[in-house]
């Protein structure tokens, strides 16, 4: 009788998981559901609207990744666009970082070999998303490196939600950042890792992590300069090691030789100031690793302490005089104006009026932190305190990332994306710690309570904590009260999150939606249309002059020929298309007939109340039209220093091409109910210049909504 | 072909012409009353039309006069042929209609004509302002062009609406409302003709496609999915000058309207940019009218292009016939008044589909590629049709027939899971593989020892727990006892667990050996150790217990006086139960 349920209990104990592959189990599927979870959070913006790339860049990406697609990857190499700065054209192959194209290319052949029959459209839209989930798998494997596999689940978790990397990781946002968060974080990882191990096979993913990183964004100067910084750190505080030496020096020099095969990026490692840092660490690591041998060697520390003090002289001297020569020289470029603009967030606002004029290059504002952190953002102090009271080389780096990045946020709110996976990190050492010991708590406690009536025979280790029980009476309820508290906010942290992706990521801000009077959903689908009247309506060799924002979009949807576009090297061009903007109408032809421009568009949201339209942004063009051009002078569009467009508004204001193209015929419109006919809605007040005459130029296309208006460029007239 | 004679012995006896001009296709119907007056029967009679006509002519058919019935029959049409009879003037082409039984001599036979023609209405001024309305131009004959003489025959132009520019002003013209009337007149020779020139308004939309590629892909999962891609021109008037939102342009293509067959589902409407948000769909039992706004509206000279889908339930067009499969569904687009210049038709049959013949009303182009959709190896069958000058009345029901095997419908799906199914085998396999390249390296040795070790203090931990399940028969045991008082019973239970116990520390001894030489069980070994020491401890503990139980059981001790005395030795054994379990669970996690 007694032996049939020990047979059953046997059975089951056999089908039981131990401890440890229960925990595995666990860890596995909490790490597949955070991997899925961060994948279809990003699919608001697809159920919502369509299936569509959002926003400006991502189009010229979409574009190019078409190219890529169709004409193979030499041509693309050596793909000169004449589409956009015309009548400069544009070497694509040259001038991008081909990762992300790349990338989306190979998960499309991928896919078209495994026989799934997708749109490369498709593989575009997702891509961002994809990546985002790898970086979940990153940040998991990241948290175990520095902390434990606790720390790491919740890693992935904070970041597969987090708003500051869902920002630039939606369905639809095709660019850069997408894939380049994945590769940035791959990256720290691996080296930290070969850092750990010393391991020559790390070390090397490292170099290829950064050749990825390289390839597809811009900011893989912040690798090149937090890694040296780091080793640095870790020389001084006296913790190098054979393992450092290892890891640096293969990860520095494969990945130079890697990243000087991207074209855009070139010989920049040896010739220019933003990679200089990353050189002399790596000539600084081999005097270190000099001295040591001949420490090494000499066993009199009195001598050894002369040789290193001319050691280091020398060495200093030698790289001083170096830098010195090749900065006088030219060979190595000076640093360039975003590189100081983030080093000193004022110095673009004086000197280079075409990246303080990008919204994303704005220092950030306290609310945004907020807004696209929530509870990480005292979480990161608290992770701070447990990654000091643990020191280690890996610690050393969390911290050192997650202090550098948090400053550039600070400076540019783009930047945030780059300071969201550490944040992540370091808060997710913060919970996964604090959490931890209050587990602990409560578990060795039930245990004392078990073990009460053999006190004497307790081990060292419960007594210890009965005596902490004793001396702490509501030790077990101040634990559950805490984890609870964890809990809560862990909670609203994911609410946040959803609602800020739900509200404030997920519009593609080509399609516009508002609330009609009853509740309903309106969409403004103007930007499309006028794109495609563009593609459909015009010669298919059609110059079109807009503002630069619009440039990506025009080639990519109108596939017409654009003077300026998104990719602002040029300062000068974009200038004398402002200049154009803000002249008279008989100036400005002059320069739209020498750029040979047929159609010019502009962006009005005057019938809607959208409010970025090119009204809004025409001060921009002042100030860059300006910045070239002196005969543009700010104060003329200004009454007493400020910027109106009704009656009171400067007269050249009232006159100049922007404002005729925005609000032609706009003075016989009705906008709104109950008020004058002309009342522009974006900026509420009644337009001052109602009678608007063009005399070269003719509207063409106005669409809808009134949101883009073309206008063509009427041929001279005939002299007799 | 024809003999000349032949042609002069029929006689046209009444013809009566109705000239629809009520939107951009022009509608010629024409009833004909034809007489033998020659000495043979006669089988085909011949319809003419100049040769500007005939380049535009996109449709023609002839039937059997319904006199006034209300009922509608089913049309049969007669066979068309165009022909090149000799001795005939230039500039004018032939169409010969062959009646459905020869005509006798002196018999006559009256038969319906309908010719529709593209591209007649010639838009006129040829650019007009967005405002302005549209004014077009049609040339025809007051006659009957006929190569027989035609004894009387009258001709009406039916117009949109009674606003006409100019007319052409013959003998017998009248005008009536929106219409006007030529004739009657009375024995005309063969090929007599008089032209005629209505300038008229006319602001209908002369959406035009000049490109419509159809796409037809059947799955026999139950649906065929119908894509369509149009590029659309407005054909009327070019617009010129000033673009305004003020006025609406009255001839512009604001809307287009599709009747789609009654089931249809997943219907979207998109083009090369994304998704066009501006479209109604309206569904009864009889059809689906799908009413579609360009992104903007069209006017005169203004392209498009979009495409539209929408699937249908496949019960609704594919049937079985001999052991073919045929599919049944419409050629030409279900936009209504739309005139298609070239029209291509691709209907996808399922892969592996065999022995495939298309049927169609009207003669076209044909022939055959592959296309490679989700999940194919070798490519589907696609059968590819092409026509051009369509309209409305093209849109009639084709066949394509086909041998489809059902059991290959579950290819797919079998592709699916064996290709999930290695992928899991090559997870297992990898799992299971040793990777690493270098098999004599420090590292690689120590890990192998360590699984061995592992192996090792599992085993170690199954005999512990072998032990204890033996601790618990002789805990049972001496329940048993206080229960039945039965020593012997008890006595017997000790025997053989003191032998299993000895089995067990027989089959731990080798392990321990093994555990104390590794070097890579040092961290470990000394829990391993305590774990045996704490069991033997309490094995001990265990026996005693029961042997002092059992004693007093046979000393015939009072209840109360046992419990006294095991009570102590009990509070121990639970003690280093507790540490046993302890260290078990950790063993147990290493």
């Amino acid at each position: 009788m007694a032996t049939m349920p020990a047979s059953a209990s046997d059975l089951l104990k056999s089908f039981k998981l131990k401890t440890k592959q229960q925990e595995l189990l666990i860890r596995v599927s909490i790490l597949c559901l955070v991997y899925i979870l961060a994948f279809i959070t990003r699919l608001f913006s697809v159920l919502r609207y369509e299936s569509m790339i959002h926003e400006f860049d991502p189009y010229f990406n979409y574009r190019t990744t078409l190219y890529l697609t169709e004409n193979g990857f030499y041509d693309f190499w050596n793909w000169f666009d004449y589409e956009s700065w015309y009548p400069l054209g544009r070497i694509v192959g040259g001038t991008l970082y081909p990762g992300l194209m790349v990338t989306a290319v190979l998960i499309y052949r991928i896919l078209r070999f495994l026989r799934f029959a997708v749109h490369i459209r498709e593989v575009c839209v997702l891509t961002a998303p994809f990546f985002a989930s790898n970086t979940t798998l990153v940040a998991y494997f990241f948290g175990k490196e520095i902390w434990d596999s606790g720390a790491g689940l919740v890693a992935a978790i904070l970041i597969a939600v987090c708003p500051g990397y869902i920002s630039r990781s939606v369905a639809g946002s095709y660019d850069n950042e997408g894939v380049a968060i994945f590769a940035l974080l791959f990256t720290f990882y691996v080296f930290v890792k070969a850092v750990n191990t010393g391991s020559l096979a790390w070390s090397l993913a490292s170099a290829f992590g950064y050749f990825y990183m390289v390839s597809a964004w811009g900011g893989y100067v912040f690798i090149i300069n937090l890694i040296p910084l780091y080793v640095l750190v870790l020389l001084i505080t006296g913790r190098y090691s054979m393992r450092l030496y290892v890891a640096y020096n293969c990860m520095y020099i494969l990945g130079m030789l890697l990243a000087m095969q991207i074209r855009f990026v070139g010989f920049q490692h040896v010739q220019s100031g933003e990679h200089m840092a990353a050189m002399g660490v790596f000539f600084l690591m081999q005097v270190f690793y000099f001295l040591d041998w001949v420490k090494h060697m000499l066993s009199d520390t009195k001598l050894f302490q002369a040789f290193l003090r001319i050691t280091v002289t020398s060495a200093v001297a030698v790289g001083g005089v170096a830098l010195g020569l090749g900065m006088v020289s030219g060979y190595i470029s000076p640093w360039t104006g975003r590189f100081y603009s983030l080093l000193d967030p004022t110095y673009a606002k004086d000197h280079i009026p075409i990246i303080a004029s990008v919204s994303e290059h704005q220092p950030t504002a306290w609310s945004s932190f907020m807004f696209d952190f929530h509870i990480l953002l005292f979480l990161f102090p608290a992770g701070l305190y447990f990654c000091f009271k643990r020191l280690s080389d890996a610690t050393i780096f969390i911290v050192m990332y997650g202090l550098t990045s948090m400053y550039f946020a600070g400076v540019m709110v783009r930047l945030i994306l780059v300071a969201t996976p550490a944040v992540c990190l370091i808060s997710a050492i913060a919970v996964s710690a604090t959490v931890k010991n209050l587990t602990v708590l409560l578990r060795s406690k039930n245990k004392v309570v078990q073990t009460g009536s053999t006190k004497g025979s307790g081990g060292s280790k419960s007594s210890s904590k009965a005596l902490l029980d004793q001396s702490q009476p509501f030790q077990k309820n101040g634990a559950i009260a805490l984890l609870f508290g964890a809990f809560y906010l862990l909670s609203r942290y994911a609410t946040h999150c959803t609602w800020v992706t739900s509200e404030a990521y997920s519009s593609p801000s080509i399609v516009l939606a508002a609330r009609g009077a009853h509740g309903n959903r309106v969409i403004f689908d103007d930007y499309r249309e006028a794109y495609f009247w563009l593609r459909q309506n015009t010669p298919q060799d059609a110059k079109v002059m807009s503002w630069w924002d619009y440039g990506y979009q025009i080639t990519a949807m109108g596939n017409r020929t654009v003077i300026v576009d998104n990719n602002t090297w040029n300062n000068t061009h974009i200038a004398t298309v402002g200049r154009a903007m803000s002249s008279y109408e008989d100036e400005a032809i002059e320069i739209i007939r020498s750029l040979d421009v047929d159609y010019v568009l502009v962006v009005f949201g005057g019938v809607t109340g959208y409010s970025s339209d090119d009204i809004n942004k025409f001060l921009w063009m002042v100030r860059i039209g300006g910045g070239v051009f002196p005969v543009i002078k700010e104060p003329d569009y200004l009454v007493n220093g400020e910027y109106r467009v009704d009656k009171g508004a400067a007269p050249k204001m009232l006159n100049c091409l922007m404002y005729k193209l925005c609000y032609y015929r706009f003075g016989e419109m009705m906008t709104e109910y109950g008020k004058p006919p002309g009342y522009d809605r974006a900026r509420g007040v009644e337009i001052g210049n109602k009678d608007v005459k063009l005399e070269h130029l003719e509207e063409a296309f106005t669409t809808s909504n009134w949101i883009v208006r073309i206008y063509r460029v009427k041929p001279p007239n005939n002299r007799w | 072909m024809l003999a000349s004679p032949a042609l002069s012995d029929l006689v046209l006896s009444k013809v009566d012409r109705r000239i629809y001009l009520t939107s951009h296709i022009v509608r010629i119907s024409s009833t004909l009353e034809v007489e033998n007056a020659g000495p043979e029967t006669v089988s085909k009679v011949l319809l003419a039309f100049p040769d500007l006509q005939a380049q535009n002519l996109a449709y023609l058919m002839a039937s059997p006069h319904e006199a006034k019935a209300k009922v509608k029959v089913s049309v049969v049409s007669f066979p068309i042929d165009v022909v090149k009879p000799e001795d005939m003037p230039p500039g004018v082409t032939f169409y010969s209609v062959s009646l459905p039984q020869g005509l006798t001599v002196g018999a006559s036979f009256t038969f319906d004509v309908l010719a529709v023609f593209t591209h007649a209405l010639r838009p006129m001024p040829e650019q007009i302002g967005q405002a302005d309305i549209q004014l077009v131009l049609y040339q025809d004959s007051a006659y009957y062009l006929s190569p027989y003489v035609v004894k009387v025959q009258s001709l009406s132009l039916k117009l949109l609406d009674s606003r006409i520019e100019s007319y052409t002003t013959l003998e017998s013209t009248k005008v009536q409302g929106s219409e006007i009337k030529y004739g009657p007149y009375e024995n005309l020779p063969a090929f007599s003709s008089s032209p005629i020139t209505v300038h008229f308004e006319n602001n209908l939309p002369f959406a035009i496609a000049q490109e419509l590629v159809r796409e037809i892909e059947i799955s026999h999962w139950g649906n065929v999915l119908v894509t369509e891609h149009y590029k659309l021109i407005h054909g009327g008037a070019q617009s010129k000058g000033e673009f305004s939102r003020k006025f609406q342009g009255p001839s512009a293509v604001r809307y287009l309207v599709a009747h789609l067959p009654p089931r249809a589902h997943s219907v979207y409407y998109r083009d090369a940019i994304g998704n066009i948000s501006t479209s109604h769909l309206r569904g009864d039992s009889k059809k689906t009218e799908l009413l579609i706004e360009p992104r903007y509206p069209m006017f005169g000279g203004w392209r498009t292009a979009f495409t539209i889908g929408y699937g249908l339930p496949l019960q609704d067009c594919l049937y079985e016939s001999e052991g073919r499969r045929f599919l049944n569904i419409t050629f030409s687009s279900p936009m209504i008044e739309l005139v298609i210049d070239t029209l291509i038709v691709k209907v996808v049959l399922p892969e592996g589909s065999s022995d495939i013949s298309a049927a169609a009303p009207f003669f076209m182009k044909q022939w055959q590629e592959t296309k490679i959709s989700h999940l194919d190896i070798v490519g589907r069958a696609v059968v590819v049709l092409e026509k051009t000058n369509l309209v409305p009345e093209h849109n009639q029901y084709f066949q394509v027939y086909y041998k489809f095997n059902r059991l290959s419908m579950l290819r797919e799906p079998l592709m699916l899971i064996s290709g999930i199914f290695f992928f899991f085998v090559a997870c297992i396999v990898y799992m299971h593989a040793d990777t690493s390249i270098s098999k004599f390296s420090a590292s690689y040795l120590a890990k192998q020892q360590w699984e061995e070790v592992r192996v090792a203090i599992q085993q170690v931990h199954n005999i512990i727990c072998r032990c204890l399940a033996t601790h618990d028969k002789l805990e049972a045991s001496l329940r048993d006892l206080s229960r039945t008082g039965e020593v012997q019973a008890c006595k017997a239970a000790r025997k053989s667990t003191d032998g299993l116990l000895k089995e067990l520390s027989k089959e731990l001894k080798p392990l321990m050996t093994f555990l104390q030489s590794s070097p890579s069980a040092v961290q470990v070994l000394s829990k391993v150790e305590e774990l045996v020491a704490k069991e033997r401890e309490l094995l001990e503990k265990l026996m005693a217990k029961h042997s002092t139980a059992v004693e007093a059981y046979e000393k015939k001790s009072g209840a109360r006086d046992i419990e006294n005395r095991i009570a102590l030795q009990q509070q121990k054994i639970t003690a280093l139960r507790q540490e046993v379990d302890d260290l078990l669970e950790f063993i147990d996690e290493i």
